[in-house]
């Protein structure tokens, strides 16, 4: 402790958290010392994914942007995002925000996030700002990625969300524990749940289902209005748009989604011109990309608070358009970080900005002993199985990258060896935590890679021609070059099976050289065993972690080994440093 | 169903609008069939509807090619929620709207439906179409006895892997 302790005495002030004070004053205690700005603070918190606890996490050595995305944020990894944002090398914020170095730092600077540790970040930040002057948002993927929530269908969540103090959120991964469980949660949820692109389908409407406005079939409250810093500031929804696509339709069958310009459009030009409103910010899942571009052709909006692509972005982007000019923010995921702008609001403005996206150092935190109580007693039923230990890691274990990591390498193993397959499909979830070489596997780290409302396994014939066709598929909603038509997510992970994928390519043209593990080239008619879980169409198999639980517990993992995907034309991009 | 017609109104009314764009050229004899400007082009466009390009059935249905417009809508999601009903919708602010098509150009037979619009109603329809695969939606508007165009692309996706 004291060792990490000095770490960040001389490591952690360098991102200028604490100003103009000595070096020898920075501490703990002063780590999150903020310079007073403005009259309005909003503190902004994104994809925690469920994570009541602190975690590793591991930022991606592989996040790629194509075309006009290439290169800008957030598609620089390592270095080269260092560079960009002023990130000294081998400092606590390069731990945070970067893969560098990652198994060395975690021993020096530990886990971040966890629920009791925001708590008391979260009050210390919100006292500062004085009563009536702060608002806490969250942006969604809140209530799915533990096996706690898996279980409680995010009830737990909700509990925690309301002594943490949320005010307003919208939803993603909310929306796949299906209509009832959702309405359920939000019925005890203390905040608003706001949603301006969900809407009835016609179907639904003409049978009277359920609407917050049946005028215009909004299914959920479009947007609120806050007083903050005496001051109104409009917050509007913005869920993940494309939830019926990239999940089973069954959990969200009256409900239609989409990005819905011109409907927000509308919304940001009533608030300004009927509600007067001195501030729009727009709470956003659409992810960063989908953001940047809908800040172009959107006016009206101050800030985009985003979220869903995982990208830990330290400095807001401003895009112009039509009204002025838009900031652009993403708040990484899994409690990582928490995002706080302070605003200098005016009459119909904001007159001056101050944003940082602070990282939740869970060893600078005192948790919050209420905060502490609250999820020991919702985790206490599952708390023994959950510390079942299943094998022992050998390796760095981690999910996020645009091709692989090794967790999905050992679940692909997993389905390989449990279904006698020959091709095994995992999806690409940005979620999923980390594991240090040497530290112990447990149910609840099977759990927290694998946990959702769809966990079923499958194994069928698949045709090369449809294996191959599955991934342009896949690879074009990540790298599509209109983030309109992307969906988030990273590639479907593979296993027994190698390719070649050319990312500026376009659809049809990304996959080449596809080939089993014995080195034979994919044939385009013949027919293989594939197996997989999280399939968008209904499935029978036993659940995902049951199958890698087993294939842990039977011993020794095996050899480490790349993706399987080899990169073309991507050489000079700065979005990759290695194979991740 | 059963007598709650406040919030069932306007969804009901969009409905029927849709339902009576669709029979327009159904029953463009039986309400229009005075006209004398109808009487000329009333057959049912068989032809065009067979044709597999785009700019075939344009051809067949109008005898000349549209140039791109910025006075018409196109409603219609970037990515379907499903293929087989996807929804669009077209409005445009030209004068003189005679007809609406909407196209997909890459379905088996590209022409999906063509209205004809009658003096003095407005030029709106919805419509829900099937697509085979992700695709240009073309659509088609005959003004003034011009042809006008706009298009956009919808993709049709397996799906899967949200982050």
């Amino acid at each position: 402790m004291t060792i990490r302790r000095r770490d960040f005495l001389t490591l952690a002030g360098v991102a200028a958290l604490s100003g103009g004070l000595p070096r020898t004053a920075r501490s703990a205690e002063t780590a999150y010392d903020l310079e007073r700005f403005g009259n309005a603070r909003i503190l902004h918190m994104t994809d925690t994914h469920a994570q009541l606890l602190p975690v590793y996490f591991r930022e991606p050595s592989v996040n790629l942007g194509i075309g006009a995305m290439q290169g800008k944020p957030p598609h620089l990894v390592g270095r080269a995002f260092l560079d960009r944002f002023g990130i000294r090398p081998d400092s606590a914020e390069a731990y945070a925000f970067t893969f560098l170095d990652f198994e060395k730092s975690a021993g020096r600077f530990g886990k971040l996030g966890g629920f009791a540790h925001l708590k008391t970040l979260i009050d210390r930040l919100r006292q500062e700002a004085g009563p009536g002057r702060s608002l806490l948002l969250d942006g969604g993927d809140l209530w799915q990625g533990t096996g706690l929530a898996n279980t409680m269908q995010g009830a737990d969540m909700v509990e925690a969300a309301n002594l943490l103090g949320i005010e307003a959120m919208t939803g993603h991964w909310e929306f796949t524990y299906g209509e009832q469980a959702l309405r359920s949660n939000l019925a005890r949820f203390k905040g608003e749940f706001l949603a301006q692109n969900v809407f009835l389908t016609e179907e639904a409407a003409f049978n009277d289902a359920k609407a917050f406005d049946p005028a215009s079939g909004r299914v959920f409250k479009p947007a609120t209005i806050k007083e903050i810093g005496g001051h109104r500031v409009a917050v509007i929804g913005q869920a993940f748009p494309y939830v019926p696509i990239a999940h089973p339709k069954r959990f969200t069958p009256d409900w239609t989604f989409g990005i819905r310009d011109d409907e927000l459009q509308k919304l940001v030009n009533t608030l300004r011109t009927t509600d007067k409103v001195d501030a729009v910010v727009l709470l956003s899942h659409n992810g960063m990309d989908v953001d940047l571009k809908l800040a172009s052709r959107v006016s009206g909006i101050d800030v985009i608070l985003g979220g869903h692509t995982h990208d830990a972005v330290p400095q807001p982007i401003p895009v112009t358009n039509a009204g002025g000019t838009t900031l652009v923010t993403n708040a990484g995921s899994s409690g990582k970080f928490l995002g706080v702008l302070d605003l200098e609001l005016a009459k119909g403005k904001v007159a001056d900005v101050r944003y940082r996206l602070l990282p939740v150092f869970s060893e600078l935190l005192k948790p919050d002993p209420a905060m502490a109580a609250l999820i020991g007693k919702m985790r206490e039923p599952h708390a023994a199985a959950y510390a079942t230990k299943l094998a022992t890691s050998d390796r760095l274990l981690y999910r996020r990258g645009n091709f692989g990591g090794t967790v999905d390498q050992l679940i692909c193993d997993a389905l390989l060896g449990e279904f006698d397959a020959e091709i095994a499909l995992s999806p690409g979830f940005r979620w999923g935590n980390s594991v240090l070489p040497g530290q112990p596997v447990t149910m609840e780290d099977v759990l927290t890679e694998t946990a959702m409302s769809y966990p079923e396994t499958y194994v069928l014939k698949m045709t090369g021609g449809q294996i191959k066709d599955v991934l342009e598929d896949v690879c074009d909603n990540l790298f599509n070059a209109d983030p309109y038509y992307q969906q988030g997510g990273d590639m479907v992970r593979v296993g027994g099976l190698t390719y070649a994928c050319s990312p500026t390519e376009s659809v049809g043209r990304r996959i080449s050289d596809l080939k089993l593990g014995n080195g034979k080239s994919l044939e385009a008619g013949k027919s293989y065993r594939v197996a997989g879980w999280a399939s968008v169409n209904e499935q029978q198999g036993v659940p995902v972690w049951d199958v890698f639980a087993k294939h842990l517990r039977a011993g020794k993992m095996p050899a480490q080994r790349g993706t399987g995907v080899t990169l073309k034309g991507v050489d000079d991009n700065p979005g990759i440093a290695g194979q991740g | 169903m059963t007598g709650k017609n406040n919030g069932f109104a306007l969804p009901r009314r969009v409905i029927l609008q849709g339902v009576a764009s669709v029979a327009l050229l159904g029953l463009g004899k039986i309400a229009f069939g005075a006209a004398p400007a109808f009487a000329a082009n009333d057959k049912y466009p068989d032809e065009a509807f067979k044709q597999k390009s785009s700019d075939d059935a344009i051809k067949l249905l109008y005898g000349k090619t549209a140039e791109k417009s910025d006075k018409i809508k196109l409603d219609a999601p970037e990515i379907a929620e499903n293929g087989a009903v996807v929804p669009i919708a077209v409005s445009s602010t030209l004068s003189d709207v005679t007809a609406i098509a909407f196209l997909v150009a890459e379905n088996p037979n590209a022409l999906v439906a063509a209205y004809k619009i009658p003096a003095g109603t407005m030029p709106s329809v919805a419509n829900r179409i099937k697509m085979a695969r992700t695709s240009n939606v073309i659509v088609v508007v005959e003004a003034g006895g011009k042809l006008y165009s706009t298009s956009k692309e919808v993709k049709v996706t397996v799906g899967g892997c949200g982050g």
